[in-house]
């Protein structure tokens, strides 16, 4: 594959801290090291994250994260609501990548269920999963920027997110958290007038896209601040667990919707990732941004080739009957109403199904005891993984590079903290 | 209802290692390897305790897993029988209401292991193979409540905060963690909430006392 085809890069040392691996502590004796807080309120912390750093003059010496402020109880909430509920909580975790929340909750029961997803259904879901993606790729650049002194792309990147929204809310009538994916497909079929709009988008995107490379490619201040900071090997990449864009901009080639063959339809449209060399921050934008041209692509192959045929899979125990039965069909009507108040019944047993969300491996290990609500599910956030490494990156760099290298790992802190 | 014949969307793990399997249990000789099995494509390995490191170490060093892809604590407190009671009563006792679109006979859940908890990791072949061809496997220990397990920071550093939630959220103790300390809860937080028994809706309401 690419990583093994490319000559071998130098890379620097960057060793795993000890004792503790993601807090750095000082080592340096100087009775002048500042302790400052950032956050858990700093619009720079992306949410409410609190580092506490250890300053000698303006160098990160030591740093340590506090979780745990947006803590809600998701894991312990979803053993108390029976699967179809559920769906509607994950999504709140990663609320920039809120629909990878809906499909992988969904694709962990089917899993568990054994159902087939009908093809359509499966092509939907991947042109919403990439919809989503462009949406947080478009606040982490937005917010990013921010956090390194430039305003505009903010404004630019959130008028182009609200058209991303635009779409989910033409099909689900929602802007955000749409509960759109079911157990078994998707909950509506796309409505006429979609396809034309989703290109329009797509055209639009890629002209904007192209702008927005530029404003990070070609600005001197941006590279100066971005180029060459924070630096993560592969190694250390592999050692800490970051996944996603953070690992890809390392060189490594690893993403879920290419590896083994994919998941869902991204198998029938062969996806390559994106891949950059350096691993630094600058790098770590570009993966994104290449990526949201990736997930146009994507979303036009999907439009391309939209199967027909249903949207939702047809086993009654498991999907709710179409709405029209209602008013005819008796059996239908109970089936409504058992799935609706009792859920349906899973088999026993333990999954994990890993997917990818824009901030790298979304995991759910969910175990079932047979009945309509889950056992345990446990959700393996990427932000929370991520947020390990940043005291190793950071460490002996500028207090102003700490916020690039934050920005640059995209944590979300819904998704960190359940 | 024919057992399901097509293929699930879901993301594979890959090919089964079970070869791996019997080269761990080699190498750990005597009572390392519990038992292990696949289901729905997913190679579960259960361990025991006392070994867990010596088995992740193993994994990473010879086997080639080299990416900790998660590491999760499940309680199985009244897994089995009455609490996990989803079963249907009177007429419809021993109905199985379980599997989709069938009504066979019961197959009541029976926990896996004979101890409350178990720890899991799901480890994954990453830099080691083509990506093509990577794997995963579970590995799982069973454990009471109290007894500890050993860190695995130092084969995979970054169980270190997937530990600390572990502690904070299961209350499992692990032995040697140079910093377990909770990290979603605050400090002063009582219990562990992802426990069957931690109640529900019961929590004192905070900063009440003086009103």
């Amino acid at each position: 594959m690419a990583t093994t085809e490319r000559p071998t890069k130098l890379w620097p040392t960057l060793e795993v801290l000890s004792p503790i691996p993601s807090e750095l502590s000082p080592s340096t004796d100087n009775p002048d090291v500042l302790e400052i807080n950032l956050g858990p309120n700093h619009p720079s912390t992306h949410g409410v994250l609190r580092l506490v750093a250890k300053l000698d003059g303006e160098i990160v010496v030591g740093l340590r994260n506090e979780l745990g402020y947006v803590h809600t109880g998701i894991e312990k909430n979803l053993e108390q609501k029976t699967y179809w509920k559920g769906i509607t909580y994950v999504p709140r975790m990663d609320y920039l990548s809120f629909f990878t929340g809906e499909v992988g909750y969904c694709m962990s029961v089917e899993k568990l269920l054994g159902l087939e997803v009908p093809r359509r259904a499966e092509y939907i879901r991947v042109i919403f999963q990439e919809l989503t993606r462009l949406h947080s790729h478009l606040i982490f650049l937005g917010t990013g920027s921010v956090d390194l002194g430039g305003i505009a792309l903010l404004f630019y990147c959130f008028r182009d997110r609200d058209h991303v929204l635009d779409l989910f809310e033409m099909v689900t009538g929602q802007r955000m958290h749409p509960r759109y994916c079911q157990v078994g497909g998707v909950a509506e079929d796309l409505p006429r007038g979609f396809e034309p709009e989703a290109r329009k988008l797509v055209r639009y995107l890629r002209n904007k896209i192209g702008e927005y490379e530029g404003l990070i490619e070609k600005n001197p201040i941006w590279r100066e601040r971005t180029v060459g900071v924070g630096v993560i090997p592969p190694d250390f990449a592999i050692k800490m667990a970051l996944s996603g864009p953070n690992l890809r901009a390392s060189g490594v080639d690893w993403d879920l919707r290419s590896a083994n063959g994919g998941y869902g339809a991204y198998r029938e449209l062969g996806y390559s990732p994106v891949l950059a060399e350096n691993g630094d921050t600058f790098d770590r934008f570009w993966v994104r941004v290449q990526e949201m041209r990736s997930s146009l692509d994507l979303i036009e192959m999907c439009l391309d080739g939209l199967p027909s045929g249903p949207h939702i899979a047809d086993d009654r125990k498991v999907v709710l009957p179409p709405r029209h039965e209602l008013h005819t069909s008796m059996e239908s009507l109970i089936h409504h109403f058992k799935i609706v108040t009792e859920g349906f019944r899973v088999p026993a047993g333990q999954v994990y199904v890993p997917i990818e969300s824009a901030r790298g491996e979304f995991g759910f290990y969910m175990v079932s005891d047979g009945g309509p609500k889950p056992w345990r599910v446990r959700l393996r956030p990427p932000s929370f993984v991520a947020l390990e490494s940043i005291a190793a990156v950071a460490n002996g760099h500028y207090l102003a590079d700490l916020i690039a290298i934050l920005a640059s790992l995209d944590p979300v802190m819904g998704d960190c903290d359940r | 209802m024919p057992e399901p014949a097509h293929e699930i969307s879901s993301p594979t793990w890959g090919e089964p290692d079970t070869a791996a399997v019997d080269r761990l249990s080699a190498h750990l000789g005597e009572g390392g390897v519990v038992t292990h099995q696949i289901d729905r494509g997913e190679l579960t390995i259960q361990v025991a305790v006392e070994r867990w490191v010596d088995v992740a170490r193993y994994l990473r060093d010879a086997e080639g897993y080299d990416f900790l892809s998660d590491l999760m604590t499940v309680d199985w407190l009244g897994y089995s029988g009455e609490v996990a009671g989803y079963w249907s009563s009177g007429a419809f006792a021993g109905k199985d209401l379980n599997r989709v679109g069938s009504s066979g006979l019961a197959a009541v859940a029976t926990a896996p292991g004979p101890k409350r908890f178990s720890v899991s990791c799901h480890l994954l072949k990453l830099l080691t193979v083509p990506s093509g061809q990577s794997r995963r496997v579970r590995i799982q220990a069973f454990v009471d409540d109290g007894e500890e397990v050993d860190t695995l920071i130092g084969v995979y550093p970054s169980a270190d905060y997937h530990e600390r939630e572990a502690w904070d959220m299961m209350g499992i103790p692990f032995r040697g963690h140079p910093n377990l300390k909770r990290i979603l809860l605050p400090d002063y937080w009582e219990g562990h909430p992802q426990r069957k028994d931690y109640p529900i809706g019961g929590e004192p309401v905070q900063f009440s006392d003086d009103v």
